[in-house]
């Protein structure tokens, strides 16, 4: 069977969810096979994480001369890794950096691309993805039809499953061009842990808006009751309440979690296209007209800093 | 210094929404326009020109698309921009972004004299297709760094400084011109054309240009010629009415709490 190639999501020395994900969306499709970017001497960790889910290889490449550059070197590494081999597809986390760096390897391995698939099946010996578009207006079955199918896979996209794989770790040696070197990341600031899950990746995401009047503690103190992440609307961002990587939305991270919490967000059609996919919608706001209640499967009319509190306070004794 | 702008005609998202005054439908023109997150490209290519007002710059707003999509150029060059480019060709239709990319990228060539210019800008995404690709795509097929998702752009000389948020860290990025930039729409409000400009715009230069103008063989593009191909699209089911309730005295969070609990969330 053909490889499926799967980029390693691997974050302050852990393996992210998503790569599980993939790996399990791989074994659909070939023979699964993780490929990590970073130092020589965490493969073996990341091995021993990935083969848990069915990963039978890790190509491990260093990144001593990848790191501290924008995707371009990246995206040559992929690119020497993916020729000569017989591939049935190459998957990657859906996120800013690495729908880049597909965009790149689709032209260098003249192959086409798909972003965002929420699913991705064999089909007749070839690979459908599923994909939410127009703000999550419409489903779309698309297929790759030149080269090796390039997918980038959204977060939650399949339940990871656990399979035995033998992580044989093969390291791969890489020359990085003189050229991809040329965008540099010249000072990063990492951004202080929450302690609650990813936005992006979280079963549950409670989030504020305008109406909040910039106290987001009975949001975030829902969001904790829930075991949640915490979201905002670009009003709320805009207002300097929460950073934008807070954002749901269109400009902001599209989330589909299980159950969606609303508070004090009107609904507009950019922040719609961030959450309407989500499986439950629910929503407080104190103006009964607000568009957001015509997604919800449960709304309630009233002010969020009486009802969340109680809430919160429901929930909690209800868990004992 | 010469600048060129990527700019998207999109079918306007709200437009099937969109009220009149008198809260009747809009159905005049609810078709397209310049994407709202190309805006904020312009408005960062003709901030560059005005802070570095004793250089000689000149900003070249390109557009790939169908005739109409001459409206989105015009926009820009209302907002500011020097001239324009409009490649539009029956052959373009149904091109992905793979193929789109290929277009913009001879057409940007061809705009600056055969080379890439200084600088390219693109918005963070097209609103329709949203892949968030063709910048890097631009990038790769023009031989150049990228410098992309910038919340804050700075430039000195040759260099472009930019900040950006990405979801594990702030990150500030450098490179040296000539590269692809682009911004979100973090990175300032784009400003609205003036009557001034709207009557300006008429006099500036625009071009119209063919795949044969740029040397691409029609047959690379278009739909039958996609790497990718969608076989099947469907319109989500709308979302059935939830129930709606009215909190009095604490009986909102009792009524959500025993949702929440049918739902096996707590
Ligand atoms: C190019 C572009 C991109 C955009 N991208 C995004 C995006 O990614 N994400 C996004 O969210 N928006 C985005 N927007 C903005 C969007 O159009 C809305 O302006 C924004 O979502 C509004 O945020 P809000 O709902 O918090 O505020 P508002 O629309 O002001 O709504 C506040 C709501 O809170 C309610 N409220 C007030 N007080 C209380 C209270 N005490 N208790 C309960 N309810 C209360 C009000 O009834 C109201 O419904 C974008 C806009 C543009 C032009
Ligand atoms: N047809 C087009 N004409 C001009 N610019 C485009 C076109 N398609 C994409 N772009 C540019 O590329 C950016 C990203 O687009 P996308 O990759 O489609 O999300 C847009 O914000 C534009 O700046």
């Amino acid at each position: 069977m053909s490889e499926v190639l799967v980029l390693v999501d691997y974050v302050n020395g852990a393996v992210k969810k998503p790569t599980f994900e993939l790996l399990t969306i791989a074994k659909r499709l070939g023979t699964p096979a993780a490929v990590f970017i970073g130092p020589a001497d965490q493969a073996a960790t990341v091995a021993e994480a990935v083969k848990k889910y069915g990963a039978e290889k890790v190509y491990a490449i260093d990144d001593a001369e990848i790191k501290g550059y924008l995707v371009a070197p990246k995206a040559e590494a992929l690119q020497q890794l993916a020729q000569g081999k017989d591939l049935a597809a190459i998957l990657l986390p859906s996120s800013a950096e690495n729908k880049e760096i597909a965009g790149r390897l689709a032209i260098k391995l003249e192959s086409g691309l798909i972003t965002d698939a929420v699913d991705v099946a064999e089909a007749g010996g070839g690979v459908t993805t599923t994909q939410s578009v127009f703000a999550g207006n419409y489903t779309v079955q698309a297929k790759v039809t030149k080269g090796t199918p390039i997918i980038t896979v959204k977060p939650n996209s399949a339940a990871p499953e656990e399979s035995a794989g033998a992580g044989a770790v093969e390291q791969v040696a890489v020359t990085i061009s003189d050229g991809a070197k040329t965008a540099q990341i010249v000072a990063t600031q990492p951004r202080q842990a929450t302690g609650r899950p990813e936005l992006t990746e979280a079963a549950i995401v409670v989030s504020g808006g305008r109406g909040t009047g910039g106290n987001f503690e009975p949001v975030e103190n829902l969001a904790d009751a829930l075991g949640a992440a915490v979201g905002a609307s670009r009003a709320a961002v805009d207002s300097g309440w929460k950073p934008h990587t807070f954002q749901v939305g269109q400009t902001g991270k599209v989330v589909s979690p299980q159950l969606y919490v609303a508070n004090g967000i009107s609904g507009a059609i950019q922040h719609r296209a961030g959450m309407q996919t989500s499986k439950t919608i629910v929503a407080v706001n104190k103006d009964e007209e607000a568009p957001i209640f015509e997604l919800v499967d449960f709304g309630v009319v009233g002010d969020l800093h009486a009802v969340l509190p109680a809430l919160t306070q429901e929930i909690n004794q209800r868990k004992g | 210094m010469n600048i060129v702008v990527c700019v998207k005609y999109v079918p306007d998202a709200t437009g099937d929404r969109r009220f009149e005054g008198d809260n009747t439908v809009d159905r005049v023109d609810v078709d397209g326009l310049l994407s709202e997150l190309d805006e904020y490209a312009v408005e960062q290519a003709l901030q560059i020109k005005e802070k570095r007002a004793d250089e000689e710059i000149e900003v070249t707003a390109l557009t790939v698309g169908p005739e109409k999509a001459v409206d989105a150029v015009r926009k820009a060059l209302q907002m500011g921009a020097d001239k324009a480019v409009h490649v539009v060709d029956d052959a373009i239709a149904g091109s992905d972004a793979i193929g789109t990319s290929l277009v913009l990228a001879e057409a940007i060539k061809k705009a600056n004299g055969g080379t890439a210019p200084d600088l390219v800008v693109c918005g963070l995404a097209s609103t329709d297709a949203g892949m968030s690709v063709v910048p890097a795509m631009l990038a790769e097929r023009l031989g150049l760094p990228q410098v992309t998702l910038a919340a804050v752009v700075e430039s000195q000389g040759n260099q472009v400084r930019i900040k950006r948020d990405t979801d594990t860290a702030t990150e500030v990025i450098g490179g040296t011109m000539p590269l692809v930039l682009s911004v979100t729409d973090q990175s300032g409000e784009a400003r609205y054309p003036s009557f001034k400009g709207i009557m300006a715009a008429k006099k500036k230069p625009l071009e119209t240009w063919s795949l044969g103008d740029l040397g691409i063989d029609a047959g690379q593009l278009g739909l039958s010629s996609a790497w990718t191909a969608v076989e099947e699209t469907a319109a989500r089911p709308p979302r059935t009415a939830g129930e709606i309730v009215k909190d009095e005295d604490g009986s909102g969070a009792k009524a959500l709490a025993d949702f929440l609990a049918s739902k096996k969330f707590i």
